[in-house]
């Protein structure tokens, strides 16, 4: 069995392809890199069929020897969570590349060089997400930066070197931070029995409860700058719009879930008094996430910033079902997880579409879209009713469960965090009224409509969007017994529901 | 008194001793072979006693003696490592000074005179480089074996001295090249004095001068600990000096500047080498017992070095002092591996020396490719849209700097780890916090110039890549693939060293 090295291996497989094909056939390469994501994808979903729903174990487990003399593993195995966001990114990244056909073509470099890093990365988001050896998660974790950061320096638009850099420094930080408790662990694991990176193994270690929390903060800062929570999310906006909407999909998509993912796997299941000590701290946090994201979303005047602030508020949204400690706040979470990275492809491709077609991100220049170009308009519609969680979406049914496995233990932050519903209305309308609605603002009255690739590439997107929201078992199947299972070995049991009719 | 006649065991000692064989041999052939013979008779002269000293190394790698030359050195396990770490190094750097372009023409004569453009016109170009750099590789093999105080500062000044004159070997900007020569020699005067000083106050403390009789006397705790104390001060200064470590780097940015780049290269990396080798042998032989009187200061100037080191190196606009602070902050990093006292912060160090070693020399060569119509071009802001222009190069450099900064799939990252990992195991929290954050820190300034030549536009000013030859090639793709290997595949290398990196006292 080792059908996750495989499944990692593909991409390499096609970046070797597209390394060797001319620089001159851009076509071919791209072809190359949609067949690559579009097997890998396939593979996947093949694999997810395979997959034990009621196993909480892990499954599809492998491990070879890495480096001995530390006790490293390359070990690989998955669980629901893993399942359903390695799911994810493997069927976004076919998206990314059809949606994003033309996107290479303002880089610094060739088309070529594009295509061999998405490739690279879509390697690395398998892997950090199937890693059972906090060493190997913590190589990947820090390796797919450099990918990541030249697609948005070398890809992008507008200030996007400082943006660059920015997301990079941020992120260094934040991984230097959890390499220092890395050690720490690795050192105490020594003294504990013999040195290993096993994170089953390194979740029985003894320590202080001092020592749990600091060694907490040093992964918990990390993942909150990924996920992003505020105040550490300054560097996404510029990192959103500065890049293309193909590489904002995979940032704010995958890369971010890899932080709230790491709160679940990492802070929950190493740290388990810590993460409990910080809950209230944290859940603080998130809800000012949700409200200043939504705040400052209704704010912007720039598309690509008004998703980015979007998404902060939906990432609060997740980080609260998470440390709300109960099965429902979980499984809404994790499944939050899996329909946001569809609901913000969808805006980021749409949008992404609008301001290629316009020449211009600034919502103003937008206007009666409806009318010019109704099949995007309506896309962007719906991506934009996905986003406020509009019942018969899929992030209805997430947020919903969220907040009531919020409330049921938190009933004050998760009546706060319900204003972020409003609002969300009100950042989700009031550039869909402006650039949809109304007269059609001069300029925009020759933009054409979407084409039969982009048709191809959207679809989906809206199908697995809608499909969710009407039958979201499925997936709640898979993710249902792994969140039962963390929070069982937190120990905590649900929180008796409060009847009204006692 | 009655003389005892030395006895020597040759085959341990052979590396060295065909090294200095070999550097004899350079100086013969300096002498006797004709002007045109001369450059290719050296580099193969030079290259083959490397390259028989590191199968000597290899063929007794297995062995260890504390009575090869009497009780004067010590050949074990990281001995030998160390040796054939510098050797390797040695290796690729020799294949840069290969480039005679660098290096002067006529080093006796003055700058601008009538004498050195006579001898540019009428190619006269003395290879003297050679020799030396054989005499100081000899004395790098010595230091780190050295088990007694009075052949430690030998084998100290026989490694100093060539590179004193090495490094005012460049044919460009000769004056600059000159003052460094002159600083590294003053102030390395000196720290050498300083380390005398202090063998002196050791030996009034413990009657001896030998790594373990000084161990026993501190472990009798038979002799005057404030000789002691000063005596380990004093020696620390010296050695500290050479590994530039703060407050005793002031030399290094100026030389490293200074120095021809091929120069530079060798000695940021094999000097590394051998004096933390000598270090880490002193401190976890003959000082072990004393760890207290040591600790606390080294760990102090270890985070000090560390924060100095990353923060300074940020406000450099020339790319060799930015490399040179970087090797600051490297050596504060490294200093992490002598406080740790234990066998993992022993193994960590050696791969660490190792891996950043050969990732330096690497750096370096790609540093002399860069150039205009007068010689190199250090200027951080003429390398800008590198990446464009000559993507490889850019490329390659962009890799060694994601090394230095510890990014994983790196040798650097691995080297790090285990490094700081063992600092921990120790105790030695603090440093580790410090050696991290300043690991972000130093991210800053390396990705800037990775920013440098891939966001931002060429400006049209003459500078160009040189085509490199194929010796300096071969150093970039060694140094590549070692770094690569060592990022992905240690465990081999780990093993090895894990396996025979054993002090013996």
């Amino acid at each position: 069995m080792n059908s996750l090295t495989l499944l990692m291996l593909l991409p390499l497989i096609g970046t070797a392809v597209i390394a060797a094909l001319p620089k001159s056939n851009e076509t071919l390469t791209k072809q190359v890199a949609l067949a690559t994501t579009v097997i890998v994808a396939a593979a996947t979903i093949a694999m997810a069929v395979g997959f034990q729903r009621d196993n909480v174990d892990l499954q599809f487990v492998e491990k070879y020897s890495w480096i001995p003399s530390f006790g490293i593993n390359f070990s690989l195995g998955i669980d629901g969570l893993s399942l359903v966001l390695i799911l994810m990114s493997t069927v976004l990244a076919p998206i990314v590349v059809l949606a994003g056909w033309n996107e290479a073509h303002g880089g610094r470099w060739s088309v070529k060089v594009f295509y061999v890093l998405i490739l690279v990365l879509e390697t690395m988001m398998i892997g950090v997400f199937a890693a059972t050896d906090v060493f190997l998660f913590y190589v990947i974790f820090e390796a797919m930066l450099i990918p990541v950061y030249f697609l948005i320096g070398g890809y992008g638009s507008g200030q996007r070197s400082a943006a660059a850099v920015k997301f990079l420094i941020y992120s260094l930080f934040g991984g230097l931070l959890m390499l220092g408790s890395i050690i720490a662990l690795y050192v105490m694991s020594g003294a504990q029995g013999g040195h290993t990176f096993d994170l089953a193994a390194l979740s029985q270690l003894q320590m202080t409860s001092t020592t749990q929390n600091v060694l907490f903060l040093g992964f918990f800062i990390a993942f909150a700058i990924k996920a992003p929570l505020w105040p550490l999310h300054t560097w996404l906006p510029d990192a959103a719009e500065s890049a293309t909407p193909g590489t904002s999909v995979l940032l704010l998509g995958v890369l971010d879930k890899v932080g709230t993912f790491g709160m679940i796997r990492y802070c929950l299941t190493l740290f388990p008094d810590a993460s409990k000590t910080f809950t209230p701290l944290i859940l603080v946090l998130s809800v000012i996430s949700i409200i200043y994201g939504a705040f400052l979303a209704i704010g912007q005047k720039d598309l690509k910033r008004l998703i980015a602030f979007t998404s902060i508020s939906h990432f609060g949204f997740i980080t609260m079902g998470i440390f709300a400690m109960t099965s429902q706040g979980h499984s809404g979470a994790t499944l939050y997880m899996f329909n946001h990275g569809f609901s913000t492809a969808a805006l980021f491709l749409v949008g992404g579409w609008m301001i290629s077609r316009r020449g211009s991100s600034t919502i103003a220049d937008f206007g009666g879209l409806q009318r010019v170009t109704p099949v995007m308009a309506w896309s962007f519609f719906l991506a934009g009713m996905s986003s406020l969680a509009l019942p018969g979406m899929s992030s209805f049914v997430s947020e919903f469960l969220v907040l009531v496995g919020t409330f049921t233990r938190y009933p004050v932050h998760a009546a706060i965090a319900t204003f972020g519903i409003v609002l969300a209305a009100l950042y989700i309308l009031i550039p869909v009224q402006k650039a949809l609605h109304g007269p059609t603002t001069p300029g925009n009255e020759e933009l054409s409509d979407l084409n039969l690739r982009e048709k191809i590439a959207i679809a989906p997107v809206i199908a697995i969007i809608v499909a969710l929201g009407f039958y979201p078992s499925p997936l709640l199947n898979v993710i249902n017994p792994a969140s039962a299972h963390v929070i069982a070995q937190m120990g905590f049991t649900d929180p008796a529901p409060t009847n009204g009719d006692k | 008194m009655e003389f005892v006649a030395p006895v020597l065991n040759y085959t341990l000692l052979s590396p060295i001793l065909i090294l200095l064989g070999g550097a004899l041999i350079g100086v013969l052939v300096e002498a006797f072979v004709s002007k045109a013979l001369r450059p290719i008779t050296q580099l193969s002269v030079t290259l083959g006693s490397l390259v028989l000293a590191l199968v000597q190394v290899w063929r007794i790698h297995n062995e260890s003696s504390t009575s090869a030359a009497m009780s004067s050195v010590t050949i074990d396990g990281p001995g030998l490592l160390l040796q054939a770490s510098i050797i390797i190094i040695s290796i690729i750097s020799v294949f840069l000074i290969a480039d005679t372009e660098q290096f002067t023409a006529l080093a006796a004569a003055l700058p601008g005179s009538d004498e050195e453009r006579h001898a540019l016109q009428t190619g006269n170009q003395v290879t003297e480089v050679y020799p030396l750099t054989l005499f100081a590789v000899s004395g790098m093999l010595v230091f780190p074996i050295a088990s007694d105080l009075i052949t430690l500062f030998v084998a100290l000044e026989m490694l100093s001295l060539p590179l004193y004159l090495m490094a005012g070997l460049s044919r460009r900007r000769r004056l600059a090249s000159q003052e460094s020569a002159l600083k590294y020699f003053l102030l390395g005067a000196f720290s050498s004095a300083f380390f005398l000083f202090g063998a002196a106050f050791i030996y009034g403390f413990a009657s001896s001068v030998t790594f373990s009789g000084i161990h026993d006397a501190i472990a009798n705790a038979s002799g005057n600990d404030v000789f002691l104390l000063i005596g380990i001060a004093f020696l620390s200064v010296g050695l500290l000096f050479k590994v530039g470590a703060v407050p005793f780097h002031a030399w290094s940015p100026d030389v490293y500047q200074g120095a021809p780049t091929p120069v530079t290269a060798f000695m940021a990396a094999a000097t590394k080498v051998a004096a933390f080798g000598a270090m880490l042998r002193i401190f976890y032989t003959a000082f072990a017992n004393a760890e207290w009187s040591w600790t606390p200061m080294l760990s102090l100037i270890a985070i000090i070095t560390m924060v100095f080191g990353s923060l300074v190196a940020i406000a450099q606009r020339d790319v060799k002092r930015m490399l040179a602070y970087s090797s600051i902050a490297h050596a504060g990093f490294l200093l992490s591996g002598v406080i740790a006292l234990n066998k993992a912060g022993l193994d960590a160090s050696i791969f660490y020396l190792f891996a950043y070693g050969v990732a330096t020399v690497g750096g370096f060569a790609i540093v002399t490719l860069v150039r205009d119509a007068a010689g190199e071009v250090t200027d951080l802001n003429r390398w800008k849209g590198l990446g464009k222009r000559s993507p490889w190069v850019a490329s390659s450099f962009a890799f060694f700097l994601l090394a230095f900064a510890g990014i994983p799939l790196t040798s650097g990252f691995i080297g790090k780890f285990s490094i700081f990992s063992a600092a921990y195991e120790s105790g030695a929290t603090g440093v580790v916090i410090a050696g991290v954050l300043s690991s972000a820190i130093a991210a800053f300034f390396y990705i800037r110039v990775i920013v440098l030549m891939f966001f931002t536009d060429p400006i049209e000013d003459g500078t160009s890549v040189e085509i490199p030859s194929s010796l300096t090639q071969l150093t970039i793709v060694i140094s590549l693939l070692v770094t690569f290997v060592l990022g992905v595949f240690p465990a081999p290398l780990l093993n090895f060293i894990t396996n025979l990196a054993t002090f013996l006292r």
